[in-house]
């Protein structure tokens, strides 16, 4: 049995992220620390929402919110001057399920472009929310003085460390979503995408399962949101701006929707050529942008698609 | 008084201005099935022109004209580059392309015009207050947006339901290969459709120009109080969505303008001074999300979406 050029390329991708820091430790390069630490708390964002998007064949447009929400969980509760990790994760987890819970139990009952644009607008509704609590920075924004404190076993004011648990959960997000789509939940759910009607005829309530499927993916991006704020000790209304998920939707197209771990593919890919087009010039959106339209019109599957598409060569069998 | 009724007048402006950019969206959505997220950035365009122009000739109708018919033009360039090979396609992938769009966009007038904002002059005639009865004046400018505002309303009803155009506009939306079939040149058509909708955002920004700053990022903000009202009033209904932009209009601004002092009669001052601005801004996606659960297809559902 040989391995798929996909999944070689998966493998080959999360090795690359785990050995990442040694070689930062060998050229000094802290920045390229920094910005993995962002390409990886940005992909499991990606990842819980290829959940829903890929997966589900829900179309959320508002996947940031969940971004600001476990992010404010975390800077709200520091503020206020409880620092411990053990309160603020479970409490930024637990706001973004509610949050999703609402969020879902409206929307779901709509279709097509509607449900677009309602996730879109509910995302635009926290924003607007966070930006008027004067309290909390409005506008501007609030800084988190120390990040979230798990006792001294685990230090995450420490980057490498920060970065380790970043890509430990990262790599749970993938398992635990591969997992959920090979489930009779996740059959029920990929069934609903392709047909509803047919998955309600047989008896399921399909809107049940995919207010459940939506709860988690706003679930684990509020964990992305909880590490961001972390990552960036500053939290701001622009965490959860319609352009945030909007790129959050890139990631994941452009990554590929087919399998769990395609959103990584996408982040990595997304955020380094952002990182390499922003040292060539400071104008890159408008080489990105049509890079997108582009990336839309004829790479259809994204890299993911692309992988899977690729098989080793033929070996020539020896004649008998 | 004075100040409900010209708050009222506000948001009947406001109102009449969301119209035009929902009522592209939503002609453009309810035709060619195409969601298009880079509708703001038409609206910035037009904004930019029309500082430009109107700096280049030194005549504010002049220059507002002129941008009016250049976001056409870059419209029916859009389409006939980009949106054309959108058609038929997944909203998924539409809403990606015209992200991409939005990114291009925004950058490229960034290069053009530079980080920094532009304003638009008024004309001394214009920006003035009109005595409408003894005792309450209202601005000039402000007055004749609506009136701009209510014609092109007029006009586009008239182009819809009473042209040969908007026959076939509206044939083209409930049966396009039918009216492909027929012998109607169905890309010119939609390359039409599309150029109106810019125009008519165009329009919207360059007559917002002189009350607010022209900046990059400006659609986008206004962009998604349009989807609101294109959802409220239901996608592809150009009567809904001209429901839906007075009511979000009116909502938002008397919203705005009352909202905090209601709190404060109910709330103590700090309590109230918290909430208003937050409360006050979640105002239309309330609206929105009630419309929903009593209607999930809008106020006014073009049949069969």
């Amino acid at each position: 049995m040989t391995l798929s050029v996909r999944s070689l390329a998966t493998v080959l991708l999360f090795v690359g992220l785990l050995l990442l820091p040694l070689y930062v430790q060998a050229t000094g390069d802290r920045f390229l620390l920094t910005l993995f630490t962002r390409i990886v708390i940005l992909a499991l964002a990606a990842v819980s929402l290829n959940l829903i998007l890929g997966f589900g064949g829900m179309m959320s447009f508002g996947h940031a919110a969940y971004l600001g929400i476990g992010g404010y969980a975390v800077g709200m509760l520091a503020h206020e001057g409880i620092v411990s990790g053990l309160v603020q994760w479970p409490v930024a987890l637990a706001a973004s399920a509610l949050f999703a819970l609402v969020v879902g139990a409206l929307s779901l009952r709509t279709r097509g472009v509607y449900f677009i644009m309602i996730t879109l607008a509910f995302a635009q509704m926290a924003y607007y929310v966070v930006s008027g609590i004067a309290r909390y920075g409005g506008d501007d924004g609030l800084t988190i003085y120390k990040r979230s404190q798990f006792g001294a076993w685990l230090d995450l004011s420490n980057k490498v460390v920060f970065y380790y648990v970043c890509l430990a959960l990262l790599m749970a997000t993938v398992y635990l979503v591969w997992r959920l789509v090979n489930s009779r939940f996740g059959m029920v759910i990929q069934g609903a995408r392709s047909n509803e009607t047919r998955m309600r005829a047989i008896g399921f309530p399909t809107y049940r399962y995919k207010l459940v499927c939506f709860v988690i993916a706003g679930t684990l991006g509020g964990l992305a949101g909880a590490l961001l704020a972390n990552h960036n000790e500053f939290v701001s209304p622009s965490t959860m701006y319609w352009t945030r998920s909007g790129d959050l939707i890139v990631m994941v197209v452009l990554g590929g929707m087919g399998s769990a771990a395609g959103p990584v593919f996408g982040a990595v890919a997304l955020l380094v050529l952002e990182e390499v087009l922003s040292r060539i010039t400071e104008y890159w959106p408008i080489i990105l942008g049509p890079l997108l339209l582009l990336i839309v019109l004829f790479a259809r599957g994204g890299i993911d698609g692309l992988l899977a598409a690729t098989r080793w060569p033929a070996r020539k069998k020896a004649p008998l | 008084m004075t100040l409900f009724i010209e708050q009222c007048l506000n948001g009947l402006q406001f109102g009449l201005l969301l119209f035009l950019l929902a009522a592209g969206l939503t002609l453009v959505f309810g035709i060619m099935d195409l969601v298009n997220l880079a509708h703001g950035s038409l609206y910035m365009i037009g904004a930019y022109f029309a500082a430009t122009f109107a700096a280049w000739t030194g005549s504010f109708v002049l220059g507002a004209v002129m941008a009016f018919f250049a976001t056409l033009l870059v419209g029916m360039a859009v389409e006939v580059i980009a949106m054309r090979r959108l058609y038929g396609r997944d909203h998924l992938d539409h809403v990606l392309g015209t992200f991409g769009l939005i990114l291009f966009f925004d950058e490229a007038v960034r290069l053009i015009w530079g980080p920094d904002g532009m304003s638009l002059p008024l004309p001394s005639w214009l920006n003035t207050a009109v005595t409408i009865v003894p005792g309450f004046s209202y601005s000039a400018y402000r007055l004749s947006i609506i009136v701009v505002t209510l014609a092109v309303a007029g006009g586009l009803y008239l182009l819809v339901m009473r042209t040969r155009i908007g026959m076939l506009i509206r044939a083209g939306a409930s049966n396009r290969e039918m009216v492909g079939a027929l012998g109607i040149n169905i890309k010119l058509l939609y390359t039409l459709v599309f150029g109106l909708g810019a125009a008519l955002a165009g329009l919207a920004g360059l007559m917002q120009a002189p009350i607010l700053t022209v900046q990059v990022g400006m659609g986008e903000n206004i962009l998604i109080l349009a989807f609101v009202i294109t959802v409220i009033g239901g996608i592809g209904s150009i009567r809904g969505s001209f429901i839906a932009a007075l009511f979000v209009g009116f909502v938002d601004t008397l919203g705005r303008s009352f909202f905090p002092d209601i709190l404060r009669t109910l709330l103590s001052p700090e309590a109230a001074a918290t909430l208003a601005p937050a409360l006050s801004s979640m105002l239309i996606y309330l609206l929105m999300a009630i419309v929903l659960i009593v209607k999930p297809e809008g106020l006014f559902s073009a049949s069969g979406r």
